[in-house]
């Protein structure tokens, strides 16, 4: 009985959570599509400033992350690969595992460690110092000025990033093709393109998306959700990442096994 | 409702006029059912212990906590019936200090004060600037528009906050706890600055504090809460000379008995619950 009842609220708790979530994205759309025409204008620099932290910052760590992911899966690969002879599906092996998977899924958790965690400190930090409290008094909403320009720089910045994340995962693998595998450069290249198809990359970036949208949604939650107490920003930074990181892989099982079944 | 509910608060020209308000934390009543009204120009201090529900009142006055029942009419307005839109409008004629400042990291000084300027006129950058610099002179920070609000002392940040508050020019001003955390000159300073405010412009200000020298100084009357009920309600001479035995207790500051054992403080916490 306790057992069932365990189950039961922790699904209530799950729908309630994943239910904050939604609405907080919802309310962050509002201020993108609807407001403006309400006179309440659009504040771009703002979102700017976050596309800066969120994608330009993160570009080396990214990078460095990805073209050794791209040169593991070679590696990986090419022990299963050389079995049969046939190194030189490598090339394909390391396209569409970037592509379709890896790229989004490894820019997903270097933004959630640099820009997941740091939504929830800067909104927890503004919860504890009054500062949110401060914005309403002076009718200016949270979530028009913190959360919606957030979302705009995660929807512009992740797919950036993960298409560099696919380049720069394609050239780790291009380092084993060509000191291990006989490839030559443009060899290498070559043998990527033909094997990726356009879907192989929208995929990607269709998820990239998605987890950018979960990613922001959980920061700005768990941020919001801050009690009193400084201690609480540390709680809520930490749940941040790992929720974040949790709904990305849910977000992911759900949209590949929806690409799979629908031939995307 | 009675006809002359709906009207009373309206037709007097009270600022802010408070009825039975009563505000809970989930099942904790912290105020018991209010009454008072704040009139229009005046300078109201709400004094009273640590605890006793002062913030709460300011907060639920500002809107930024609901009340369970009761009324809060300001400016002839019901704020219960109020839209969406009214409130909006209400706003941005109020002006609030918070305790800690809260004042807004990210951004210079400057920044923030210019921020309900940019936020809610069409005015110009140039003209904001110049603005942002009035204010910042009316607080006696004059120069600190570039410095950022972690490196400014606890008065300064004080003052900027008020710098920012006064930004709208509002018609109301709130403060919380002014004094607070400051030693006895710099409070002393932020006293002078509250009452240079209340002589510069027509504005209705209500301080939330437990010093008493700072109430005596800045206060045109002043209300005693304890434990979410209010004990007394008059000008400061009429406070001093109250008999009433909390009134004299928090006057003379005569000690509370301590409490040490866990259900003796429950128990003074959940006191005022029974009316
Ligand atoms: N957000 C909150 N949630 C629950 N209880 C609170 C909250 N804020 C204040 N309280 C409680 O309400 C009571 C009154 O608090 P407050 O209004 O801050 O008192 P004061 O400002 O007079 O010191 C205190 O007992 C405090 O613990
Ligand atoms: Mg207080």
């Amino acid at each position: 009985m306790a057992t069932l009842d365990a189950i039961g609220r922790g699904t209530i708790d799950t729908f309630a959570y994943v239910g904050g979530l939604a609405r907080l994205a919802g309310r962050a759309a509002y201020y993108v599509f609807v407001a403006p025409f309400k006179g309440r204008p659009l504040r771009i620099e703002r979102a700017f400033h976050q596309g800066m932290a969120v994608g330009v910052e993160a570009l080396p760590i990214v990078s460095l992350i990805t073209f050794f992911v791209g040169l593991i899966l070679a590696l990986n690969g090419a022990y299963e690969l050389r079995k049969f002879g046939a190194l030189q599906f490598v090339a394909s092996a390391v396209a569409i595992s970037m592509t379709r998977e890896l790229g989004p899924l490894m820019t997903a958790i270097v933004v959630i460690g640099r820009s997941g965690s740091a939504f929830a400190a800067e909104i927890g930090t503004m919860k504890v110092t009054e500062e949110i409290d401060a914005l309403e008094t002076m009718a200016l909403h949270p979530i028009q000025f913190l959360v919606t320009p957030k979302f705009l720089a995660m929807l512009f910045m992740m797919p950036c990033l993960t298409i560099w994340a696919d380049f720069m995962g394609i050239c780790g693998g291009l380092i084993f093709g060509i000191t291990s595998a006989d490839f030559t450069v443009a060899g290498y290249f070559q043998a990527t393109l033909d094997a990726l198809y356009k879907r192989d990359i929208f995929t990607g970036l269709i998820k990239s998306v998605m987890f950018g949208i979960t990613i922001t949604a959980v920061g700005c939650y768990e941020g919001f959700s801050t009690g009193a107490g400084a201690e609480e920003v540390g709680r809520s930074t930490t749940s941040a990442v790992v929720m974040s990181i949790f709904l990305v892989i849910i977000v992911d099982v759900i949209f590949t096994a929806l690409f799979y079944f629908t031939g995307a | 409702m009675s006809a002359a509910a709906q009207t009373t608060p309206a037709a007097n020209d009270a600022m802010i006029s408070i009825r039975d308000l009563r505000v809970s934390y989930g099942s904790r009543e912290i105020l018991h059912g209010i009454s008072f009204d704040i009139r229009r120009d005046e300078t109201m201090v709400i004094l009273g212990g640590s605890g006793s529900g002062k913030s709460t009142l300011l907060r639920t006055l500002v809107g930024l906590e609901k009340a369970s029942s009761g009324e809060i009419w300001i400016r002839g307005k019901n704020m219960a019936s109020a839209t969406a839109a009214d409130k909006e409008e209400l706003r941005k004629r109020l002006g609030m200090s918070f305790q800690g400042g809260a004042l807004f990291g990210s951004m210079t000084v400057g920044e923030n004060v210019a921020l309900p300027l940019r936020e809610h006129t069409q005015l110009d950058d140039d003209t904001i600037r110049i603005m942002v610099r009035l204010k910042l002179d009316q607080v006696g920070l004059s120069g600190f528009e570039n410095y950022k609000p972690s490196q400014l002392s606890g008065g300064m940040k004080k003052r900027a906050a008020v710098a920012r508050a006064i930004a709208m020019d509002p018609e109301i001003l709130f403060f919380d706890e002014p004094s607070a955390g400051l030693d006895p000159v710099i409070a002393a300073g932020i006293d002078n600055l509250i009452v240079k405010l209340k002589r510069a412009f027509r504005m209705t200000i209500v301080v939330v504090t437990h010093e008493m020298a700072s109430a005596f100084i800045i206060a045109d009357r002043m209300v005693l809460v304890d434990k979410g009920h209010i004990v007394a309600l008059g000008t400061p001479q009429e406070l001093q000379t109250s008999t009433h035995p909390r009134v004299r207790q928090f006057m003379d500051r005569i000690a509370e008995p301590e409490v040490h054992k866990e259900m003796d403080y429950l128990q003074m916490l959940t006191d005022g619950n029974e009316d």
